[in-house]
């Protein structure tokens, strides 16, 4: 059944002209099977566009992609039996019930009568929305609906699954929960799963990223690399003396510090074991020490020379991540 | 939330695409949505109701007063009128059905559906049939009134409108679904009632008979695609009541293209190639890559 060696998704100077507009610049990459592949950006980077030329909704204007093999301009048909989506916006019949929804799909992909009853059970009670089958959708939250879409993209058990934003504009713990199903996902279906994604947080739960700003891939590897490339981690203290302790850093370390936030940073090789060094050597009281690991948003400064939320200009996800990083919680 | 249920492993599916049986399913399941979506309208189907029998019972009884010399002795206005509002009913429920397709887009599901592998043809095909079927079974709920305004209960009769109707609802569907490829935003739904549905209402000789009309507006009923189902309706109906020799001839007066009157026949035939011309143009329209 699986293609032996194939890769999933292969993309060869993928670009996309809206007139003037360079929407997305020869982008190649390509996925293997089973993996989560994320393409992570601003929006307006190119993502939804790169989504939509590998789905077959966009035509592109130069390059080839072809999904499990096949063409997604001369095969368009194949490629679309072989996909399944989920969309950043819903794209439910609000007035259908759950279960006609995807009944509709089943019908729609052709999936044979005598397995649609147990496959519709089977994917709904994936998603925890079996109970609910004969709801109508526009009684559904917002996470439901988006539970309900991950079950109808894999109903027609696709080769590739491909989510568009799949937690935009949910709550943390909604967000959470999709990622759960994502996960269970990847365990129990042999799926290789392509996703866009503009928080640092959920582009930890790839294989593999992409990081894409201004149309074109900036860098692809997998998070743990990705992080190390950035090298050092970042050390805070907290001291009854900042000068004194910037003094010695330069002195007895050779560190170069600065002070923000009322505390003394510096970057270093191996954050946790230069601690107890700081304690024994440093000759100036600490009151508070924390260690950060590299984050995705270092990452992405290093290789976009901004953060993704400068790009983004969201003020409340800015909050949100100086709380996570002062709070000295470590990531990766 | 409820707990992850891990198990059963998953067969997989094979998905077909592309032959003849594949879209057959898709013409189906999207004309049963069509039917799922009108059976749980109950308001729709009442409000869709209320108009036409306004029309006919308040306007019709009106016009009926000033009406009576031209129509010769006691022929009710309102039989001339019920063809014209049986139109009607299927023409503005009609017109409701295609648009959806903006609201659809408006809500996502048209992704849903474009995205299939199956051709536009068939998501087209369905549409127009599945919004046809309503629109028939919302004209064929008025028939219940034929009584009342002396139209007689013949099995025949109401057989050959209920085909008459359906043949109104494809054409007016199928250029629905050409209007509603270009529409924008479900905010047009007003500027497409203004300038589309009204006049073809209008000229198309439901509410008054096309004669002895200005050149000018005798030109424009000849135009209008809804003529030439108006006036087969009312051929039929009136095969079956009885209407004074003169009255017949100034209130149904044969549609004549340059002096010759066009037959029954001829624009039954004329209405299907219209419809599957405006079918055509929709499929096309939906069919073009972005």
């Amino acid at each position: 059944m699986e293609d032996s060696g194939q890769p999933a998704i292969e993309v060869a100077g993928l670009e996309k002209r809206y007139g003037d507009l360079e929407a997305v610049r020869g982008i190649s990459f390509s996925v293997e099977p089973g993996e989560i592949f994320g393409f992570l950006g601003p929006n307006g980077a190119g993502k939804s566009t790169t989504i939509s030329m590998l789905c077959t909704l966009v035509r592109p204007t130069g390059g080839t992609a072809r999904v499990d093999g096949f063409d997604v301009m001369a095969d368009r048909t194949e490629v679309r039996r072989r996909i399944g989506l989920v969309f950043q916006d819903t794209t439910l019949d609000d007035y259908l019930t759950a279960q006609e929804n995807l009944r509709f799909h089943a019908e729609l992909y052709g999936v044979p009568r005598s397995i649609v009853g147990s496959r519709l059970q089977e994917v709904m009670e994936m998603v925890g929305l079996w109970d609910r089958r004969t709801h109508l959708v526009r009684t559904f939250s917002g996470g439901m609906k988006r539970r309900l879409e991950i079950a109808r993209g894999l109903l027609h058990s696709p080769r590739v699954l491909f989510l568009d934003e799949p937690t935009v504009g949910l709550d943390p713990q909604t967000r959470s929960h999709i990622w759960d199903y994502i996960n269970v996902l990847k365990a129990r279906e042999s799926i290789t799963m392509f996703l866009t994604t503009h928080y640092m947080d959920e582009a930890e739960h790839c294989d593999r990223i992409a990081i894409i700003d201004h149309g074109e891939v900036v860098v692809i590897d997998t998070p743990a690399a990705l992080k190390a490339s950035v090298g050092r981690d970042r050390v805070q203290l907290r001291t009854d003396d900042d000068e004194a302790a910037i003094a010695a850093l330069g002195e007895r370390f050779g560190l170069e510090a600065t002070v923000s936030e009322g505390e003394v940073c510096v970057q270093v090789v191996g954050g946790e074991e230069f601690v107890p060094r700081l304690f024994a050597e440093l000759g100036v009281p600490i009151r508070a020490v924390s260690v950060a690991r590299p984050t995705l948003d270092d990452v992405f400064m290093r290789y976009t020379g901004r953060t993704i939320r400068d790009a983004e200009a969201s003020a409340s996800e800015r909050n949100r991540n100086n709380v996570f990083v002062r709070a000295g919680t470590r990531r990766g | 939330m409820t707990d992850i249920q891990a198990s059963a492993t998953v067969a997989s599916v094979r998905v077909a695409g592309g032959t003849l049986r594949d879209d057959l399913r898709a013409v189906s399941i999207v004309w049963r949505r069509e039917l799922i979506r009108f059976g749980r309208s109950k308001l729709r189907i009442i409000t869709g109701l209320s108009q036409p029998v306004i029309y006919l019972f308040v306007l019709g009884t009106g016009l009926s007063s000033i009406v009576p010399a031209s129509a010769g002795g006691n022929f009710n206005y309102r039989t001339f009128m019920f063809p014209g509002v049986l139109a009607m009913t299927i023409l503005f429920t009609s017109i409701f059905s295609a648009v959806s397709i903006v609201w659809d887009r408006e809500f996502g599901f048209l992704r849903e559906m474009l995205v299939a592998p199956v051709r536009r043809s068939a998501l087209i095909t369905g549409k127009c049939l599945g919004g046809a079927t309503v629109a028939t079974a919302q004209g064929a709920l008025m028939l219940v009134f034929a009584g009342f305004v002396g139209v007689p209960y013949s099995p025949v009769l109401l057989i050959e409108l209920v085909l008459l109707m359906a043949l109104t609802a494809f054409v007016v569907n199928a250029l629905g679904i050409v209007i509603a490829s270009r529409m924008e935003q479900v905010e047009s739904f007003q500027v497409v009632m203004q300038f589309v549905v009204l006049p073809m209402f209008f000229l198309s000789g439901a509410l008054f008979p096309l004669n002895g009309l200005p050149r000018w507006l005798s030109v424009l009923t000849r135009l209008d695609p809804l003529t030439y189902l108006v006036q087969p309706m009312r051929r039929v109906v009136f095969s079956y009541v009885d209407v004074p020799p003169d009255a017949r001839a100034s209130l149904a007066p044969d549609v004549t293209w340059f002096g010759w009157p066009v037959p029954v026949s001829v624009m039954v035939l004329v209405s299907i190639a219209l419809g599957l011309a405006f079918l055509g143009v929709a499929v096309y329209q939906f069919s073009k890559p972005e």
